[in-house]
């Protein structure tokens, strides 16, 4: 995911306290240190009393090594990892809603929706809403293939991982 | 363990009492009076009442740094809180342990309707405002949870790189009563600073200083945060290494040791700056390398081999590449990297390097023969006017760099000042706080009137409380350090600095029932100094200056550490 000025994406998972003020604290260091979120998305774990952020960002080595240490020190926060890119699965959701102006848009679409392994929603006369899961890659191309019809209306996750295999990121290790 | 039935307020002041807290600096108002009715019936905590919270919040951080124990403060909810802001701001930016407790409106009021978020009568979301300058905050839910969060805000604040932590007490918490349980459990998963460092890097380190021909350590204030001021010196003789210290690692070595070059950056001294560049290995201890130590980065030692020692894994790496990182507590990284060194060959104290600092001495620092009426010489005489155990605090600009160029600190914790925010109007509430940590001890503010001005209004703490301090304002009419920007890069174009000849700063201590002196030569300041700091009440000493003195050497501001202008 390497671009030019040595920057890169990385998936940043962290284990946090859940309970309030913690994604302000997160956030709010973000951007006191003009460190660049792309996406944050925010859940409970399997661990009891423990959510799961999981934070896209971009920059070069340095930067990134900064982000993990400036979050490690945020006493909400226990445990930080970046992501190995090659070993991870990410996802997002986005539920989008579609114009329809006519019969034959309307098959178009549900093809398009059944080759991206989506799913139709709900219906409307003049609009169908589509929920479609993958990687931000493949969302992306779906909307825009959407476009051409119109988007209504859009909501996105944000992205989440988790790294292959066995491991996994646990507060008692 | 027994549990005791007490109001949130009582379980308060047993909590701080359990952490050893016998005075608290602060301002009362409706969000807090639960917690003052029941420091009425206190009978351990000492309560001092500041005349603004920003001087309660700087006298806890001068408590803290003078005694290394933390200081506390209290403020009522909205302007209370928001007036300890700037204290709070500049304890973190310093790595100085000290507990903001605040007022707030009920979580809940009495019709058990929600009063939190509802924009109550001075509520201040203080949480939010002070989340980017404490390095823990939380508001408090229920009175059973006090003694817990208490002993965690003291073990955060303390441990690990310290810094501020504020509680926020909302009132219904203080007046609920509950079963509370005192333990001295903490239990923070996320939070578990490294103390002790890896031996490899150890290794690699004493490797790496045994190979060096020109040594030099650079010591900052983690070196005093970790009370491992010993451990510098055995390292340092061991090593025959100069010693610099950044601004404010002043203390961590005597600055009249042969080894010692003083302090480096913009207003350090020449020798130190010079020695930095010819070195080849640095070691530098509990140091965050700030723009004001290392002036242009692209010119700050490129050639010397780095060795980084900081409890702060952040530290390392975040504004210059370092060799070998060593992440560990000061202490403990300098005595095991000492067990070390003992075992290899030692250095001949006639090796050429030894030399270069003798030669480098005799040119950079010549001694000062000049008894002038100036701040270089007067700040050289008061050295000698007071023990070595003096406390001496400073206030922001060409006063405080004054001080760091030619008042030679001898020990740690003995060098107080507002280092990281340059907060003006810190030298003398933070002389208040340190004074009341060492009340046995002299405690000298040297001032600038602007400053001064800032906080004048604790004369009024310091009398009444009895907590009598020393306040040397070298009194140039302008606020000096501007001044001389404007002078040097703005064409001696002046906006805005002069101050005039208001107030009379003698008038002003007596009209506070302190007692003020104006000097106008030397045999006067010493009378002055010596007779205040004998005397039971707080003395203001006016030293009226040139307001065209500059401090100098200097480093423009974008230069790196080779262009110093200006003789020490
Ligand atoms: C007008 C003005 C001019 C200034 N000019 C200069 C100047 O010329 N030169 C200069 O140096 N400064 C100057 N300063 C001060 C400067 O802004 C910084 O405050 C100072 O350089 C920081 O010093 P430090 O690096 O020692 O870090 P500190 O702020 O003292 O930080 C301490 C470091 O030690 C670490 N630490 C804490 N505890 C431990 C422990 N137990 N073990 C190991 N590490 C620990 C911390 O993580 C941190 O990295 C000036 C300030 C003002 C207001
Ligand atoms: C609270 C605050 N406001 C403004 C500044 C910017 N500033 C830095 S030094 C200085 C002048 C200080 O004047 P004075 O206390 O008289 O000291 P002098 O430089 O004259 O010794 C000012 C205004 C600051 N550091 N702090
Ligand atoms: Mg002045």
């Amino acid at each position: 995911m390497e671009n030019q000025n040595n920057k890169k994406t990385t998936v940043i998972a962290a284990l946090v306290e859940n309970k309030p003020g913690v994604l302000h604290s997160v956030s709010n260091m973000f951007r006191r240190r003009g460190f660049n979120i792309e996406s944050i998305t925010v859940g409970q774990t399997e661990q009891k009393g423990v959510a799961r952020m999981t934070i896209t960002v971009s920059g070069d080595e340095k930067t990134l090594e900064q982000i993990t240490k400036q979050m490690n020190k945020l006493i909400d926060v226990i445990k930080v990892n970046q992501l190995e890119p090659d070993s991870i699965v990410t996802r997002e959701l986005a539920l989008v809603k579609i114009s329809v102006p006519d019969v034959k848009s309307r098959s178009d679409i549900i093809n398009c929706v059944e080759v991206f392994r989506g799913r139709v929603v709900d219906v409307s006369p003049e609009s169908l809403m589509v929920e479609i899961t993958g990687t931000p890659d493949k969302v992306d191309a779906f909307l825009n293939l959407m476009r051409t019809y119109g988007i209504i209306e859009l909501a996105r996750t944000g992205l989440t991982a988790l790294s292959r295999g066995i491991k996994s990121i646990r507060i008692d290790e | 363990m027994a549990t005791v039935k007490m109001n949130g307020a009582n379980a308060l002041l047993e909590s701080l009492e359990r952490q050893g807290v016998k005075h608290v600096f602060g301002i009362l108002g409706g969000a807090i009076l639960p917690v003052y009715d029941a420091l009425c019936t206190h009978p351990k905590i000492r309560h001092i009442l500041a005349r603004h919270e920003q001087g309660a919040a700087h006298a806890a951080d001068g408590y803290a740094r003078a005694s290394g124990q933390p200081g506390v403060c209290f403020a009522t909810s909205g302007p209370g809180a928001t007036n300890l802001v700037t204290g709070i701001a500049n304890a973190y930016m310093d790595s100085s342990p000290i507990i903001a407790l605040t007022g707030q409106v009920p979580s809940i009021a009495k019709n058990s309707s929600y009063m939190i978020g509802r924009d109550a009568f001075q509520e201040a979301d203080i949480i939010g405002i002070t989340t980017p300058i404490t390095k823990y905050n939380c508001q408090l839910s229920s009175v059973a949870e006090i003694p817990n969060t208490i002993n965690t805000a003291f073990y955060i604040a303390t441990t690990g790189r310290p810094g501020p932590v504020l509680i926020d007490f909302p009132k219904n918490i203080q007046t609920d009563t509950a079963n509370v349980e005192f333990t001295s459990h903490i239990d923070i998963r996320g939070y578990n600073p490294t103390i002790n460092p890896h031996p490899l890097q150890i290794r690699k380190a004493a490797e790496c200083l045994a190979e060096a021909e020109r040594p030099i350590i650079l010591a900052g204030g983690g070196v005093i945060t970790a009370n491992a001021a010993d451990e510098l010196l055995t390292v340092a003789e061991l090593l025959l290494a100069p010693v610099a210290t950044t601004f404010m690692g002043k203390g961590a070595f005597p600055e009249i040791h042969p080894l010692s070059v003083g302090t480096i950056g913009m207003h350090g001294n020449p020798l130190a700056n010079r020695l930095l560049l010819e070195a080849d290995v640095m070691l530098a201890v509990g140091t965050r390398f700030s723009d004001r130590a290392t002036g242009n980065l692209d010119t700050f030692c490129p050639e010397a081999r780095k060795i980084h020692i900081d409890i702060d894994a952040a530290e390392i790496g975040k504004n210059i590449d370092v060799d070998i990182p060593i992440v560990a507590d000061a202490k403990k990284a300098l005595s095991a990297l000492y067990e070390r060194l003992i075992k290899q060959a030692k250095r001949k104290p006639d090796n050429p390097w030894m030399k270069r600092l003798e030669e480098a001495r005799a040119q950079l620092n010549p001694p000062n023969e000049n008894k002038e009426f100036k701040p270089k010489s007067l700040l050289q005489i008061l050295r000698k006017l007071l023990p070595e155990s003096a406390i001496v605090t400073t206030e922001v600009g060409q006063n405080q760099m004054w001080s760091a160029l030619y008042f030679k600190a001898l020990k740690p914790r003995t060098f107080i000042s507002s280092g990281g925010l340059g907060t003006m109007g810190f030298g003398f509430p933070a002389a208040i706080g340190a004074k009341t940590a060492c009340p046995d001890r002299v405690v000298v503010d040297i001032a600038g009137d602007g400053s001064f001005i800032m906080t004048e209004q604790e004369l009024a703490c310091s009398v009444i409380e009895e907590i009598p301090v020393t306040v040397i304002v070298l009194n140039n009419g302008v606020l000096g350090m501007v001044a001389q920007w404007q002078r040097m890069f703005y064409k001696r174009r002046y906006m805005a600095v002069k101050l005039g000849t208001y107030p009379d700063f003698v008038k002003l201590a007596e009209s506070y029932g302190a007692q003020g002196f104006r000097v106008t030569s030397i045999p006067e300041f010493e009378k002055a100094v010596q007779t205040a700091i004998k005397s039971k009440v707080t003395t203001v000493i006016d030293v009226p200056i040139s307001m065209e003195e500059d401090v100098v050497p200097m480093i423009p501001p974008g230069c790196g550490l080779n262009q110093q202008v200006g003789d020490y």
